[in-house]
């Protein structure tokens, strides 16, 4: 469904992804891990088209994405729930979810308003409070279903556990697991939680330096050693 | 702070402002018949000093007081979160309640007794005013694009009259759609150039455009007139009837048309009630719009830029659209300005109009209709009562000004009333 194929990023003489090969099936959970600055971010970014990439292609659906417009993939079925999750502070919870809505028939809202209040009841309780003024974890919660509302395909989460209480995170991969599940949304995941990111994944990619250093199925990458010493250790239940 | 350390405040005070006292007050000119003479007077130096100082300590002792209770009254608040800051609340009551309240007021207000030629004529103004800081409150309260150059949509709007009234006989009615399309077609001719900018850069540009038009005004003679501005701009007529007391053959005057006895008020009333209708027109369309998808985007595009294009939102016709629009009202409200005072000049379009519109914006708090109606009463208004202490007027309005902006900072009445509401039970 999204084939990343020798993608070379560049933040203008930094070279941050080295020639990228990635691909996500329909259906799939795809994680990306890797330490920081090993180029997870860019890599969603890029695809975003916000760096372009230098060289390589980009295809979703069979069709090369690169050099189009941001605001224009969205429309194509791929969301992305950018970093730092972004939401509009002094907007209700229910005008963030509208604004996730733009992309989509304004037909389905009501219909789609209460999907994603049935996969985060805690939204609707606080659906006319300010964004601002909810828990990090709730506004990660607002950030991922606001992305839901255009009714993605393929649904982009960059550091969806970043700055969260365990627990937090734990239910937040529950729900990425079910809007999959449930709702067949394909996702590529970056985290840097790489234990609970892997459990979840049917695939992983291990990004370091702008290369990808190891793929494999979630179970595999999870039972590796090197990875065990380099991503896991002491990473338990983080 | 501890005394020593307060002493020492206030003495620094007192030193900044002897050394400005020096050549402010220190010297003199005196007339010795032949040259200039000086002569000192340094105890008047002396004396700013002493009243800085003991100024400075009653000041700073105010400040902390103030400091303290507004601790007590944040512990309070922890305390009790379910408790929402007052003014905020306020705010939400005005834009419900002061709102309408204050247009009944504006539609009566001339026939109330106290209302001769003079205040008709304030309260036109102030609605001018009020209707550009609505107009410019769609940019920079609504889509957060910090704009000093309005008055350049102004001018564009009132030059629009002018020439087309001067050149092809317009009437105010035919004029104003195509006055206010000049200036949306300016707005988007500013918006390209600037559609990667953002805050100060954003600022600095539409500055230097406000500038460079009022330039052109002064400058392109042929067509503007110069700083000789366009006189004899045709004043309204009542839909046709004009306000004469002998009016034209063939043509009857809104007084017999009514068959009431011709007086030179009606003019101003009609004016009034002119710009009261633009100005409530433009308040109209905020609130609609708010609640369509582009006014919806303009806020989202106001709180983060990169969060809008991830969810599809197109950032380049959304501030496009945005600077066209508020450039439309301004266009209008320019219109409006020209067939009110049948005269133009660049004179009447510089950058402090677009300072005070923008101070307008932000004192009313930005996005509050009512707000903006409050801060432009006070800002039109303050000027003309302070007129008798007129060494002191600038010194007051920047006082005000201060002031408002320690105890407000978000402006006198911010609140911003959601545009969705979901019914109670959720069932939507």
């Amino acid at each position: 469904m999204l084939v990343i194929e020798g993608v070379q990023t560049f933040y203008g003489a930094v070279h941050a992804l080295k020639g990228v090969d990635l691909k996500v099936g329909t259906g799939e959970i795809v994680a990306l891990i890797g330490a920081n600055g090993a180029g997870k971010s860019t890599l969603l970014m890029t695809i975003c088209g916000n760096p372009k990439p230098r060289y390589g292609r980009i295809l979703f659906d069979g069709d090369d994405i690169v050099g189009i417009p941001t605001h224009l993939l969205v429309r194509r079925g791929l969301a992305h729930a950018p970093e730092g999750r972004r939401i509009f502070p002094r907007m209700s919870v229910v005008e963030n979810l509208r604004l996730g809505a733009v992309a989509a028939d304004p037909a389905h809202f009501s219909s789609d308003l209460e999907r994603v209040f049935g996969l985060f009841p805690r939204l609707k309780e606080r659906r006319d409070q300010r964004g601002g003024t909810l828990s990090g974890g709730e506004q990660q919660m607002l950030a991922i279903a606001r992305a839901l509302m255009s009714r993605p395909r393929v649904l982009l989460l960059d550091e969806p556990s970043l700055g969260l209480a365990p627990l937090v995170v734990k239910q937040i991969f529950a729900i990425i697991e079910e809007i999959n599940k449930r709702d067949g949304v394909t996702v590529l995941l970056v985290e840097q939680n790489a234990f609970h990111a892997l459990r979840l994944a049917h695939r992983g990619y291990v990004l370091v330096n702008g290369q990808i250093a190891m793929t494999g199925t979630g179970q595999d990458l999870l039972a590796n050693e090197q990875i065990r010493s380099a991503y896991l250790e002491g990473g338990h239940g983080r | 702070m501890n005394a020593v350390a307060r002493v020492k405040d206030a003495a620094l005070a007192a030193l900044v402002a002897a050394v400005l006292a020096l050549p402010l007050l220190g010297f003199a000119t005196i007339d010795t018949g032949g040259p200039l003479g000086i002569s000192t007077r340094f105890d008047y130096v002396a004396y700013a000093a002493l009243a800085v100082f003991v100024g400075r300590l009653v000041f700073m002792a105010l400040v902390d007081l103030w400091r303290e209770r507004q601790m007590d009254s944040a512990r309070e608040a922890a305390h009790d979160p379910g408790k929402p800051d007052r003014m905020a609340q306020i705010g939400k009551l005005a834009d419900r309640w002061l709102l309408p309240l204050m247009i009944g007021f504006a539609i009566v207000l001339p026939f109330l007794p106290f209302a001769d030629r003079t205040v008709v004529d304030l309260a036109t103004v102030v609605l001018i005013y009020v209707m550009l800081g609505w107009g410019l409150n769609i940019v920079v309260g609504l889509a957060g694009l910090l704009d000093l150059g309005y008055v350049a949509f102004y001018a564009v709007g009132a030059y629009s009259y002018a020439l087309l009234q001067m050149h092809f006989g317009f009437g105010f009615w035919e004029a104003l759609p195509l006055a206010g399309l000049f200036a949306a077609f300016f707005g988007v001719l500013l918006g390209f150039p600037v559609l990667r900018l953002r805050g100060d850069y954003l600022a600095i540009v539409t500055l230097g455009f406000g500038e460079i038009v009022r330039i052109i005004l002064l400058n392109w003679q042929k067509v503007t007139g110069g700083p000789a501005g366009i006189s004899g701009i045709q004043r309204p007529s009542f839909f046709g009837f004009p306000f004469s007391a002998d009016p034209p053959a063939g043509k009857t005057a809104f007084h017999d048309l009514l068959g009431i006895e011709y007086s030179s008020i009606h003019r101003i009333i009609f004016l009034y009630y002119l710009i009261l209708l633009l100005a409530l027109i433009t308040s109209l369309f905020t609130a609609r719009i708010r609640r369509l998808p582009v006014g919806r985007a303009w806020e989202a595009l106001r709180e983060d830029e990169i969060a809008c294009k991830a969810l599809g939102i197109n950032p380049t016709n959304t501030k496009l659209t945005a600077f066209a629009i508020g450039a439309m009202f301004g266009g209008f409200a320019g219109c409006f300005f020209a067939t009110r005072q049948g005269f133009i000049s660049p004179e009447s379009f510089t950058f402090i109009e677009s300072a005070v519109i923008l101070a307008i914006v932000v004192l009313g708090g930005m996005g509050s209709q009512a707000g903006i109606v409050l801060a432009a009463t006070l800002l039109t208004l303050l000027p003309e009562i302070a007129r008798e202490f007129a060494l002191f007027r600038m010194l007051a309005f920047g006082m005000a000004m201060v002031l408002i902006m320690v105890w407000r900072p978000q402006g006198l009445l911010a609140h911003r009333e959601p545009t969705i509401k979901l019914k109670p039970k959720g069932a939507s």
